[in-house]
């Protein structure tokens, strides 16, 4: 299984790396949404350092619903969903690979956000671990969703504007509790920073059982 | 109208659904009657309380209906490749009682800012009881969104009957969040091992309410049910009439 979890993580990153598109693409755009979320507050300094956790998580949002697109759009638009049902590989090792390259992508994508934050928004840490695990917990429970709702709407017509419907509700919870745990460790908030950290992996664990459990009937053609 | 869907046209309107109709309307009159006129104002809230007897039953419902989603789902699953339809029934009772748990949850919802305006003095509050309704609200909008995709009808069904059991995760949450945090909202009037937070007329009034209010959902998820029915009979018709069509010009041109 996990020989088959790390080809489906090796080929999503080599499809990624040759087409380039997560950075040079959607990480432009989510930093062009910092700028945009400054311009809403009236580049309003103190506001912005208030509220630097919650926009750095609604840009994460934003780019990381357009890469699990993305990702799906790469499988079907060839047929590959065709291959991966006739091949060997069983579905689990599917949804963790497929999840495990998204982490990666979306990892990525955070880390030059995580440079715009502080560079446009001015903000100060005050605890690197808890931002750091935060950041992990938020990445992994985020990519676990998006594969998991990612396949729900594959290969449909109208998928572009379902994702976003199906997805933005089940990570909204995602959202919610990365921003106050980084409100916590940027010391703006003196607050349960960790235990919202954890709610995070909680989270994550839950849709990784589901998406362990369900991912074969997804992947069936009626 | 087509011969098939013609020759079914009684389906949703049996004389059983009939007398559930007009059951279904006397029930809520006199519910509107015991709620607005019988049951006395609140010592504390005042005539908002009669929003209640819709609020309360109306938020039952909808948890009811998302259950039945579920199992039906499960049931789905199952049967997909078992059944002689493919467990088609058990889709259509899932759909019809999400489409009755959406519609209740939307009322308890509007019910709930009419109230809260009159008590809280504003409609919304980021409560987590108010938040994780609204996220329960959306997700199923999301479902039924889902499941009037242009797709084939297997796969379309697989994949809202896994969203349906994923989404029912949020019931329990939206349910226990008045206990799991602290909120504005109150806690359960009514719950199983706790003694009622309400007695007399209000008591039996929101019991009745909540009576009501399941008949007038049963008639709604039978006829839901029904019409969705006479939607995949009507596809059928056409895509038999398409290839009946196809199969006549192929044959003039040979």
């Amino acid at each position: 299984m996990l020989a088959e979890t790390l080809l489906v993580v090796r080929k999503d990153l080599r499809v990624e790396w040759r087409a380039k598109v997560a950075l040079g693409q959607v990480a432009p755009l989510a930093l062009l949404i910092l700028v945009v979320l400054a311009f809403a507050l009236d580049a309003n300094s103190s506001l912005l350092e208030l509220g630097a956790g919650g926009l750095y998580w609604v840009a994460v949002l934003y780019g990381g619903t357009l890469l699990i697109q993305r990702s799906f759009d790469v499988e079907t638009d060839d047929g590959n969903m065709d291959a991966f049902r006739m091949s060997a590989i069983g579905a689990p090792s599917l949804f963790l690979g497929k999840s495990l390259a998204l982490f990666v992508q979306i990892g990525l994508l955070e880390l030059v956000l995580g440079s715009g934050i502080a560079l446009l928004y001015n903000v100060r840490v005050t605890d690197w671990v808890l931002l750091f695990v935060a950041a992990v917990a938020g990445t992994v429970a985020f990519s676990v969703c998006g594969v998991l709702w990612g396949v729900m709407s594959a290969g449909l017509r109208v998928r572009a504007t379902l994702l976003p419907l199906l997805l933005v509700p089940v990570l909204a919870p995602i959202l919610l509790a990365g921003s106050r745990a980084f409100e916590t460790a940027l010391g703006v908030r003196a607050d349960a920073g960790w235990t919202w950290a954890s709610l995070m992996f909680v989270i994550a664990a839950i849709h990784t059982a589901i998406g362990l459990g369900a991912f074969g009937f997804l992947l069936e053609e009626g | 109208m087509t011969s098939t869907t013609r020759s079914n046209a009684k389906m949703t309107a049996t004389p059983a659904t009939r007398v559930l109709g007009v059951l279904a309307i006397a029930a809520t009159a006199l519910m509107a009657v015991l709620g607005l006129f019988i049951s006395p104002a609140d010592v504390i809230q005042g005539e908002a309380v009669r929003m209640l007897y819709l609020h309360v039953p109306s938020i039952w419902i909808a948890y009811g209906a998302f259950v039945l989603t579920s199992v039906s789902s499960i049931l789905f699953l199952r049967a997909r490749k078992r059944r002689e339809d493919q467990g088609r029934h058990y889709d259509r009772l899932a759909g019809s009682a999400a489409e009755v748990g959406v519609v209740f949850t939307g009322i308890t919802l509007i019910t709930g800012m009419l109230w809260g305006k009159v008590t809280w003095g504003t409609y919304w509050q980021w409560d987590a009881r108010l938040t994780t309704t609204i996220l329960l609200f959306v997700t199923y909008l999301g479902y039924l969104a889902l499941r009037r995709l242009p797709a084939d009808p297997m796969v379309r069904s697989q994949r809202a009957a896994v969203m349906a059991l994923i989404s029912f995760i949020n019931v329990p949450i939206v349910h226990y969040s008045v206990d799991w945090w602290r909120t504005l909202h109150q806690k359960a009037s009514l719950s199983v091992g706790r003694r009622p937070e309400i007695t007399g007329e209000m008591y039996w009034t929101l019991l009745y309410s909540t009576l009501a209010v399941t008949i007038v959902a049963t008639w709604l998820m039978i006829h839901r049910y029904r019409v969705i029915r006479l939607e995949e009979l009507r596809d059928e018709e056409a895509l038999a009439a398409l290839i009946s069509s196809r199969l006549k010009n192929d044959d003039g041109s040979n």
